[in-house]
């Protein structure tokens, strides 16, 4: 995974629900296919949100982690 | 000595078997369309309603928001203070300001302290307003429809209300939407 360039970073750090979702799904907009979105948020919600979010769009959850409080998701665009 | 065989012509070709794929395709599931009937006018209740409707679009399904009622105040411009035409029109605004900036509480009003501090805690906590989730939702292609019976019930007109509404429609409307499969929710 850390050799694929990542296409586009939305920092939705502090954000509460739904803003995290609403910004990736804007930001997902504007990406080709197979490109990959970072996501960082600070919202303990979004660990299910974005499995959830990944589902329903068809967008592939790729990588998931936490480093303190802040939860990093890369997603590729369907 | 090689024969051949002539063709029976009174036997009839067998067709060609049928090849299943390998692996069926998983046909593309289309999320449900939502419809969400904005009623009601106060504060939680604006607040659920643009939740819904952006995290809907966010999720990729169609969403509209039927306006009707209380719920069609909140779409008239902030800055309109008095609307409507007779004496009642103008009071009915008069006692409750339209606007998505003006919205009050069910419970906890207090004179519009309760908006003032639950406002105050959602700035503190980074919630969005709703009005930043109204235009989110717009840019998200929400689809606002306005019911032409409130608007001439409160003698709302067109330049009231803010920019990017659907054309007023009616309940037919929404109940078409609803047996064609929408999933409908009364806010």
């Amino acid at each position: 995974m850390s050799t694929e360039q990542i296409a586009q970073i939305v920092d939705a750090k502090g954000l509460s629900c739904p803003m995290p979702i609403v910004k990736t799904a804007q930001a997902a907009k504007s990406l080709a296919s197979g490109q990959l979105l970072e996501v960082l948020a600070t919202d303990p919600g979004s660990t299910k949100d974005f499995a959830a979010w990944a589902k329903a769009t068809g967008n592939e959850l790729v990588e998931q982690t936490v480093e303190g409080s802040v939860y990093r998701f890369v997603l590729r665009k369907k | 000595m090689t024969v051949i065989a002539e063709p029976d012509m009174n036997v009839v070709a067998e067709p060609a078997p049928v090849v299943a794929p390998a692996v069926a395709p998983e046909p593309e599931a289309k999320p449900r369309d939502i419809l969400i009937i904005c009623y009601s006018g106060e504060l939680e209740k604006t607040w659920a309603t643009m939740i819904l409707a952006t995290t809907g679009a966010a999720m990729g399904a169609k969403v509209r928001v039927f306006l009707t009622f209380w719920g069609l105040q909140t779409f008239v411009k902030d800055s309109k203070r008095i609307t409507g035409d007779g004496v009642m029109q103008k009071m009915m605004s008069f006692m409750q300001r339209p606007g998505v900036s003006h919205r009050k509480l069910s419970k906890m009003n207090f004179l519009g302290m309760g908006p003032w501090m639950m406002n105050k805690l959602a700035k503190q906590y980074n919630v969005a307003s709703p009005k930043e989730l109204l235009e989110a939702a717009q840019a998200m292609g929400v689809e606002f429809m306005p019911c032409q019976m409130t608007m001439e019930m409160f003698g709302l007109k067109r330049e009231d209300m803010i920019d990017g509404l659907g054309d007023p429609v009616g309940a037919a409307t929404v109940i078409g939407l609803m047996q064609g499969g929408d999933a409908p929710l009364f806010i």
